[in-house]
């Protein structure tokens, strides 16, 4: 272990450095053969990413011991360094994301908003929103946390040497490029899956680079067994990989071009778009989230789980029945009959195993109820799972057909998705971070329990009135547009149920703004715990946390 | 996590080689991943009801597929579906419900998920092409309570066709049926529909039947990415004559 040995620039550090070399002379190739400035504009970010990275490989190498251990005094040595990137980067994506669903919500009260300018328009706004909070603050998250419990619950040091910064620092150029091609007009036109074919290539080289380093780290475990959020991580991971891949076969114009044509058309294209679609809810959304709650639930209320039976029933049937959900995204479409109804089927069984995983969650807590009482951070990771039950509740009933006619194309659907990615999948997350943060930066507690209740309270609120007015929004739509007179005429033109939409889309905006202004008050929380001088205990190292 | 040692293991034992072995864990994934994938994607690619018998259903011309890329880089799909379900409601406001055949060639499909506007599927000769120009420019002057975006940029940019029949070529290989005739001539179709009289309009029209050929923008000699959204608007919904169509042959 503690063999001394001369630095040696390793295989990795040259290899990468080899790679990013050649990229950055393809991507200045690209650029000038570019047929729009728009793709010349992602080459040379490709290009001068390339370039940092090898600057950084560079640097890092003068900084670095000539050895990294993976174990000090017979404890893990612990990399944390990519995990606090990623947990920064959440935050960040988190502020921007909110803030430009702020602004859409906006437009949406007030058309002025969009200022007439290609950038600013609604149409290429929405993606960066949606994809901003979910694949950005949403996939930093999930990194983050994956990549701390993987060390914890294995007691090893993460896998890979430069492996885990790239899959860091690769996924958040990921970001950067989707985001500024939705900016710029560059989409898919896909649901979720708008990022073009060379932006989806990158991820996919990315991705399978973070199920090595997770596996890898699995493989080095000093516990027999697999804890059960990993089995979470792990299916999420896979699962992403696999509905990408399906999702984004494209065939690219040109090499020089931004633009591709999906492989797919038409009907089948819509079934494989929601198979994707519902699935990024089901395995991004909902199965690496899960993870979170069966590592952070029980690490801070101070309880196992509360059935290690009900989580492999949970697991298997969570992952093997949400696959077949898409469908419920097709009801009354021109898609078969038969598929709509296997979706909808799926989609009602869905409940139990949802609600399994909630029930496994909450009984978590049994004997440390009060807490919720004390604890603002506990409260907040236990209101994500009762919205999480509230949400695969409403989910299915909404997939039920005749439900469905009246919900579709209304804003009770963006309703439904903001219960599930505010109060569910983004207070799972603030809990995970609240709880990440000092344990990461060697702090006891968070700079301030009581900032935490404020972002609680002004957040919920926020949520309640964005919820409520999308419901009333949606179903007002949904029986105006299907209103008849006596005489048996339709009621209502188009924009007159769009002009009832109004008053709720100022109600949605301001639970929005409260969401947002919630998110700040935890960004500056956060930010006083790093610069707290109060360290967790003396003689206490980076890597050792208390209370595995 | 200790577990009750007894002479023939319990199933919860057995479970545990998933939990020891990532290889196996993971490939319990792939199997109970994919069996519900299978089963609701691979039937609609060889179940032949899936796709109705149809008449009229052509490729988009030149132009239309530029307004299509147009419509697909705006994001048009966030606010405006292109399906109407066969609901009584949506079939007297929209029009016929819309067919499987009727998308058969877009790649990707925009049959959408909201209605923040109305559904565009049945949109095509609704109204006027001055009508959509000053609808696009600024929907407020046509619809006053209308909360679209406007879309002044679209008339000021010029069409870029250059690459036209190169997007052909690569949705031919995907199985449009483009033939090297279609997008050989493709800048030139393009410029024909978009113009009132053209010497080649009669060539074109035998490529593609029925497609209008007009002076879409009142700007002669000018053709704005505009023009070529309005000759996609105008087609959508148009190419089924469903005073022919039979409903009862095509029942799933």
């Amino acid at each position: 272990m503690d063999c001394i040995t001369a630095k040696k620039l390793s295989f990795g550090e040259w290899g990468l450095s080899l790679i990013l070399a050649l990229t950055a002379v393809g991507a200045i190739v690209v650029a000038a053969k570019a047929w729009t400035p728009e793709f010349a504009f992602h080459a040379y970010l490709f290009a001068a990413a390339a370039i940092a990275s090898v600057f950084a490989i560079g640097n890092r190498y003068f900084a670095r011991p000539a050895y990294t251990p993976q174990e000090i005094d017979g404890k893990p040595n612990y990399n944390f360094d990519p995990v606090k990137f990623a947990t920064l980067a959440a935050l960040f994506w988190g502020i921007a994301g909110f803030t430009v669903g702020l602004y859409i919500a906006l437009e949406l009260s007030w058309p002025i908003f969009n200022l007439d300018l290609p950038w600013t328009s609604f149409g290429r706004l929405r993606p960066l929103h949606t994809s901003a909070v979910i694949f950005a603050f949403g996939g930093n998250v999930l990194i983050a946390t994956s990549f701390y419990v993987v060390q914890r619950t294995c007691r090893a040091r993460l896998a890979g040497d430069l492996a885990p910064w790239f899959v860091v620092l690769g996924y958040n150029f990921f970001i950067v490029i989707a985001g500024t091609g939705y900016l710029l007009g560059i989409t898919q036109g896909k649901e979720y899956a708008e990022p073009e074919w060379y932006a989806d290539s990158w991820l996919t080289i990315v991705w399978v680079t973070y199920l090595l380093v997770f596996l890898g780290t699995l493989w080095k475990r000093k516990e027999p067994h697999i804890y059960v959020a990993n089995w979470f991580y792990l299916a999420f991971i896979v699962t992403i990989a696999v509905l990408h891949l399906g999702n984004n076969a494209a065939i690219p114009v040109s090499l020089f071009s931004s633009k591709s044509y999906i492989v797919w058309s038409g009907v089948q294209d819509a079934m494989i778009q929601w198979w994707y679609g519902h699935n990024a809810v089901g395995f991004f959304l909902t199965a690496g989230f899960l993870a979170i709650v069966y590592y952070f639930i029980p690490k801070r209320a101070d309880r196992p789980v509360y059935s290690y039976r009900l989580s492999i029933i949970h697991f298997w049937a969570l992952i093997f029945m949400y696959i077949w959900a898409g469908p419920h995204h097709l009801h009354y479409t021109a898609l078969p009959d038969w598929a709509q109804t296997l979706g909808m089927t799926f989609s009602i069984m869905l409940w139990m195993p949802s609600w399994g995983g909630m029930i496994n969650g909450l009984m978590t807590l049994s004997g440390a109820w009060d807490k919720l009482r004390t604890d603002p951070v506990l409260r907040m990771l236990v209101v994500s799972v009762a919205f999480y039950g509230m949400a695969t509740f409403e989910g299915p009933m909404m997939s039920i057909k005749s439900v469905n006619s009246l919900s579709h194309y209304t804003d009770w659907g963006i309703g439904h998705v903001h219960s599930g990615a505010l109060g569910w999948v983004a207070y799972v997350s603030f809990g995970a971070i609240y709880c990440l943060v000092p344990w990461l930066w060697n702090k006891r507690e968070v700079y301030s329990l009581k900032l935490v209740n404020w972002h609680f309270w002004v957040s919920t609120i926020g949520i309640v009135f964005y919820i409520s007015a999308m419901w009333v929004a949606g179903i007002m739509q949904g029986l105006m547009w299907r209103a008849y007179t006596a005489l048996g005429f339709l009621e209502y033109s188009f924009v007159e149920t769009s002009e009832a939409m109004h008053p709720m889309y100022i109600i949605r905006a301001l639970g929005g703004g409260m969401f947002l202004i919630g998110a700040l008050i935890m960004v500056y929380n956060i930010y006083m715990t790093i610069r707290s001088p109060e360290p967790v205990a003396l003689g206490s190292r980076a890597a050792f946390v208390p209370g595995e | 996590m200790t577990h009750p040692i007894s002479h023939s293991p319990s199933l919860w034992q057995r479970h545990q080689i998933f939990e020891k072995n990532s290889i196996i864990l993971v490939i319990g994934i792939l199997i109970a991943i994919s069996i519900g994938g299978l089963v609701e994607v691979l039937p609609l690619f060889y179940l032949k009801s899936t796709i109705e018998q149809v008449d009229g259903i052509r490729p988009l011309t030149p132009l239309e597929l530029t307004g299509r890329n147009i419509y697909v880089r705006e994001g048009c799909y966030n606010c405006h579906s292109q399906m109407i379900r066969p609901l009584r409601d949506e079939v007297e406001r929209y029009g016929h419900y819309s067919l499987a055949a009727e998308s058969m060639y877009d790649h990707p499909f925009q049959w959408g998920s909201k209605r923040t506007g109305p559904d565009l599927a049945r949109v095509g000769g609704k109204y006027s092409d001055d009508w959509h120009r000053d609808h696009l420019r600024n929907p407020r002057s046509v619809v006053p309570a209308s909360i679209m975006p406007g879309y002044p940029w679209l008339e000021q940019n010029l069409v870029d066709l250059s690459h036209v029949s190169d997007d052909m070529a690569v949705l031919a290989a995907e199985g449009v049926p483009y033939s090297p005739e279609m997008i050989k001539a493709a800048i030139s179709d393009a410029k024909t529909q978009g113009s009132a009289d053209d010497a080649s309009t009669a060539t074109f029209a035998k490529r593609y039947p029925k497609a209008i050929s007009r002076d879409l923008g009142g700007n002669v000699g000018r053709l704005t990415e505009a023009d070529a959204l309005i000759a996609y608007l105008q087609l959508l919904g148009t190419q089924v004559d469903f005073k022919l169509y039979d409903d009862k042959a095509n029942i799933r």
